[in-house]
């Protein structure tokens, strides 16, 4: 009978301990997202942006919406770094496109 | 409404050479729109040649075949003068037919 | 004594000679040197190939591909796009006008005057951009830069004026110059994950392949637009191609008729000034 009251006070706990974890999931991902998306932006603006970086986008929301948030901030984290290359890539190539130009 | 079948047929010796350009969408079934929609298949079963009442190519079409088909071959038997005839059934029952002469 | 001063001021002449030369001009671009340097570059890297023949693209670099060209061409491919193109730019507005109407010399035999600077815009026109303007001063709604009509219709364009000299002028104006150097700027610029620049593939890769294409010299390779792909199944628009050719290096494209796509279509043009219009091109 103890027994039985200890296993569910050890579940409520568990439960209780789990319920953060996911609400912070949720929030991490967008956070992430934001990141993403502003980078993103970004790029656009420079005229820049990579497909890639759009597909992982898409691939964030979907798996977020499955209710997947890890996979959805491994995404979102990806597309922020795709998002960056290409802003560095848009930034160095003002002066590098000179190196290429036949003369 | 204008023929769906531009031929060209040309005798050199005994040797008739002869290209045929069809307008025909040729869809296989397998691609989609848009929308995502599959586009129905849409192609050219059979393909005839004939020359005084002898049938000189036949050709069994299916999806594999592009867009707008051409083709080209040669046959024996014909002079210049005479009559080509070009027809084509396609898996909706539609049909065209052009006459040629050959030069 | 007289010499000896003579030879001093000789000197002096000549080391402010050497200062001018060393200093360079400000920093106003040469069009038309900068359009001889790039000639010169590809009648360099390919001396077998006739200067008119660069605007066949894959043909003039590859031998094998040339002969199943030449013998498409008895029979081409683009034939029914053509024929619609004409009818198309046949057939009256609504309001009883025509395309003629907007063109010199009625629309045939100009394309190669196109892309110009339009000075009273301050921008680049294309012929695709100008044959929409036509459509929309004449209350008819624009075509898809990417699809058939705008396609059928160029093609038609450009076969009036096969062989004619693309013809393209900078105007004396800032703007003009600032278009032109948008449009080098875009061409030799990398872009998209691949990192590919136009000038990647075609000004260091012409004749190479990629995957299974053989690619063309970007000399002349404006003036066999627009054309039918093996590819597309149909005939494509200039627009279209620049469009595919930005997602291939998985750059997001921009939208039709932006002012970098105007801007190096002019650019591309202006190069290949002299060679012929080859239009409507056949390509794989």
């Amino acid at each position: 009978m103890s027994n039985l009251r200890n296993i569910a006070l050890a579940a409520v706990l568990l439960i209780s301990r789990a319920m953060p974890a996911l609400a912070a999931s949720e929030a991490d991902f967008e956070a992430a997202y934001a990141a993403a998306e502003a980078a993103e932006k970004d790029a656009g603006t420079l005229r820049n942006q990579w497909t890639t970086t759009e597909a992982e986008l898409a691939a964030a929301k979907k798996a977020a919406a499955a209710g997947d948030f890890d996979a959805a901030i491994a995404a979102a984290t990806e597309a922020e770094a795709l998002a960056k290359a290409s802003i560095f890539q848009a930034t160095s190539e003002t002066e590098r496109w000179k190196d290429a130009q036949i003369r | 409404m204008p023929s769906t079948i531009r031929v060209r047929a040309i005798s050199s010796g005994d040797l008739t050479e002869v290209q045929a350009l069809i307008q025909h969408p040729m869809d296989s079934g397998f691609m989609t729109d848009a929308q995502g929609a599959t586009i129905p298949a849409h192609f050219i079963q059979e393909l005839t040649f004939e020359c005084k009442d002898k049938k000189v190519f036949v050709a069994d079409w299916g999806p594999a075949v592009s867009k707008d088909p051409y083709v080209k071959f040669s046959f024996k038997g014909a002079a210049k003068g005479d009559d080509l005839k070009i027809s084509w059934v396609d898996n909706k029952g539609a049909t065209d037919t052009i006459t040629a002469k050959i030069q | 004594m007289r010499v000896g001063m003579l030879f001093q001021s000789g000197l002096i002449a000549l080391a402010l000679a050497l200062l001018a030369q060393a200093a360079p001009a400000a920093d106003a671009p040469d069009p038309a040197a900068e359009a001889k340097a790039f000639r010169d570059y590809f009648v360099k890297k390919f001396p077998k190939v006739k200067l008119d023949d660069f605007v066949n693209g894959p043909y003039s670099m590859n031998e094998d591909m040339r002969k199943q060209w030449q013998e498409k061409e008895q029979f081409p491919p683009y034939e029914f796009a053509l024929e619609a193109g004409k009818e198309m730019f046949a057939t009256r507005f609504k309001n009883g006008k025509s395309y003629a109407d907007c063109f010199l010399n009625g629309g045939i035999g100009i394309r190669q005057n196109y892309p110009y600077f339009d000075e009273k815009e301050g921008k680049v026109v294309t012929l695709e951009l100008a044959l929409n303007r036509c459509r929309e001063t004449n209350g008819e709604a624009p075509y898809s830069y990417v699809e058939d009509e705008m396609a059928s219709l160029t093609a038609y364009m450009a076969f009036t004026s096969r062989g004619r000299p693309m013809d393209i002028k900078i105007p004396n104006d800032p703007r003009a110059l600032e278009a032109y150097e948008n449009g080098k700027r875009y061409f030799y610029t990398r872009r998209g994950q691949l990192n590919f620049s136009c000038a990647s593939c075609h000004v260091q890769g012409p004749g190479e392949r990629i995957r299974a294409e053989i690619l063309a010299p970007a000399l002349g390779i404006m003036n066999a637009l627009p054309i039918y792909r093996s590819e597309w199944s149909g005939m494509g628009t200039t627009s279209r191609r620049l469009i595919t050719c930005n997602s291939q290096t998985r750059a997001v494209p921009l939208e039709p008729q932006s002012d970098e796509y105007r801007d190096v279509e002019f650019y591309l043009s202006y190069m290949s000034n002299g060679l012929p219009i080859s239009g409507p091109g056949a390509r794989p």
